[in-house]
């Protein structure tokens, strides 16, 4: 199995106040690795770090180095470009405030796609792929912001396809999903492994059992236990707080 | 015996006071208006349905109200000059108005932004007379000197004016409206892999929209209604607009140069009155051209 990322010793600080106290581990190709772990534990700064978009917020300072593919992403100059290698879900939905069509061709078209045609194809796979398509083939010019809550995830969710990413992170994406969605994505989200890595941050310790290869549990800002899901959610983790966390001791 | 909860017994005095006093500034907005839409109709009311040629009063040049054997009223170039002189003063500051909040917005540092709020709202607490008199003597001999122009007192001058007096005005509005943007809409633009310029026009520009709309209006209402630096500034002289360096007059110097000189109740003097009409009518249709666009907006 190959690393698709390798993250070591990576500190973050958001000015005094530490995130990160410095966390080493690597991520599988084609695994979907689960994330589990109380809030302010540093989950969603560990995205933010992979797809760059923390380290221009104001009184931030990141050391140490994450890699994808084998490259310091650090050393990547077009930004950009690497944000469109990673599809990211956040956990409230953001529709931006355009039609449900452009929210999803919105990332093709900044890198430059103008043909309705190719759009098209690029729109119906990606809602169809998020078990979206169904309810809204026939008002794609509506305002996205208008869908139900639930609704703006899986626009989201299919947004974050759009740009065929190398790796999809989704972070707690099923706060405003009913369970049944929930299912469906979970199961989008098997299928979807095969052509991608997907890193699954999760409030729902039953959610990572379901779906995950391999789980990592992060507690203030550690990284406390990283391995199999199975030995994770067994009863001898190599960590009693991992334990505990998971059976519901704390947390 | 259940009993009724009395409303108005129940509730302390001082509520009530409060209650009527705030009732009485909202409802005595709705009269100052109709007040002074009726005071300024009352006074040119009998010369508008009497005696006065509305089809030669809108369209004809000629504005000789103190002619001794033939008094002409057109206000044909006074309502060109102040489109004119608007219209140019809008072309410059919409683009620096909008492109100055986008950088206060989007691009500054924290602290830059701070610095750069209070000199704006410095800027816009300038008194127009000062404009005026910047006008008058600085950018007069600007003019004269960069076109090799006769006299520097034109509408480029009194537009040049107005645009310094609407930017602030724009810029605080409209960076009002895209900081109301929420950041949600930023972070998720930026994790699509939209560079900062796509996030600013495809994203922020369009969330922002009503607000921006706004920003505009309500600087294009402050150069139509400006009296006094374009009084100073545009040379004051009845002529129809050719070219900027055209001197011009508007309806509004009009109304304050004249108004201290005319008889009362005589004919110019309910003139002066029905141009106050004119422009009352105007910026409703500016406001109302406004309230249709942005509903506009929001349905589509």
């Amino acid at each position: 199995m190959e690393n698709k990322i390798e993250i070591s010793d990576l500190k973050v600080n958001y000015g005094d106040k530490p995130a990160l106290n410095g966390i080493s581990f690597n991520i599988v190709q084609n695994e979907i690795l689960g994330i589990i772990g109380p809030a302010q534990s540093g989950k969603t700064t560990l995205l933010k770090v992979i797809n760059r978009t923390l380290e221009f917020t104001h009184g931030v300072t990141i050391q140490g180095s994450v890699k994808l593919d084998g490259v310091d992403i650090s050393t990547i100059g077009d930004v950009y470009g690497l944000r469109k290698r990673i599809g990211m879900v956040l956990p409230l939905p953001v529709g931006l405030p355009l039609s449900i069509y452009d929210n999803v061709a919105f990332a093709p078209r900044t890198s430059g796609i103008r043909i309705k045609a190719e759009l098209d194809e690029i729109v119906e796979r990606c809602l169809k792929q998020a078990a979206l398509w169904d309810e809204v083939k026939d008002r794609l010019n509506s305002l996205g912001t208008r869908l139900s809550g639930g609704q703006q995830q899986r626009l989201t969710i299919a947004r974050a396809l759009s740009h065929q990413p190398e790796i999809l992170c989704l972070d707690e994406f099923s706060i405003a999903v009913d369970p049944i969605t929930t299912m469906r994505i979970e199961e989008v989200l098997k299928t979807l492994k095969n052509e991608m890595t997907i890193l699954l941050v999760t409030n729902l310790v039953q959610q990572a059992k379901r779906l995950a290869d391999r789980t990592a549990f992060m507690l203030n800002g550690d990284l406390i236990e990283i391995d199999d899901t199975e030995v994770m959610f067994s009863d001898n983790p190599k960590q009693q707080s991992t334990f505990d966390y998971i059976n519901g001791d704390f947390g | 015996m259940n009993k009724q909860p009395n409303k108005t017994s129940n509730r302390p005095f001082s509520e009530t006071i409060i209650e009527l006093f705030i009732r009485l500034c909202g409802i005595s907005s709705i009269i100052f208006v109709f007040g002074i839409f009726f005071f300024v109709f009352k006074e040119g009311a009998s010369f508008l349905f009497n005696g006065l040629n509305i089809w030669e009063f809108l369209t004809s040049e000629e504005w000789y109200p103190t002619s001794l054997n033939n008094k002409r009223y057109g206000t044909l170039a006074l309502i060109l000059g102040t489109f004119s002189v608007t219209t140019l003063a809008m072309l410059m500051a919409v683009p620096f108005g909008l492109g100055a909040a986008i950088f206060v917005s989007e691009f500054c540092s924290p602290k830059l932004r701070e610095t750069f709020k209070i000199v704006i709202e410095f800027l816009a607490a300038i008194p127009s007379v000062v404009w005026g008199f910047i006008g008058l003597t600085l950018m007069n001999q600007l003019i004269i000197l960069v076109f090799n122009a006769p006299i520097g007192l034109t509408m480029l001058n009194g537009s040049i004016m107005l645009a310094l007096m609407s930017v602030p005005i724009i810029v605080s509005i409209a960076e009002d409206a895209l900081k109301a943007v929420p950041d949600s809409y930023r972070e998720a633009a930026e994790a699509l892999g939209a560079t900062k310029w796509q996030v600013i026009y495809r994203v922020l520009l369009p969330a922002a929209k009503n607000g921006l709309l706004a920003a505009v209006l309500l600087g294009a209402a402050r150069s139509i209604g400006e009296t006094m630096a374009v009084l100073m500034a545009t040379g004051h002289s009845v002529n129809i607009p050719t070219s900027p360096l055209s001197w011009i007059r508007t309806l509004t110097a009009t109304i304050a140069a004249e108004l201290g000189e005319v008889a009362r109740g005589g004919e110019h003097y309910q003139v002066l009155f029905i141009i106050g009409i004119l422009l009352f009518t105007i910026t409703f249709i500016v406001n109302l051209i406004a309230d249709l666009v942005i509903k506009g907006i929001r349905q589509s």
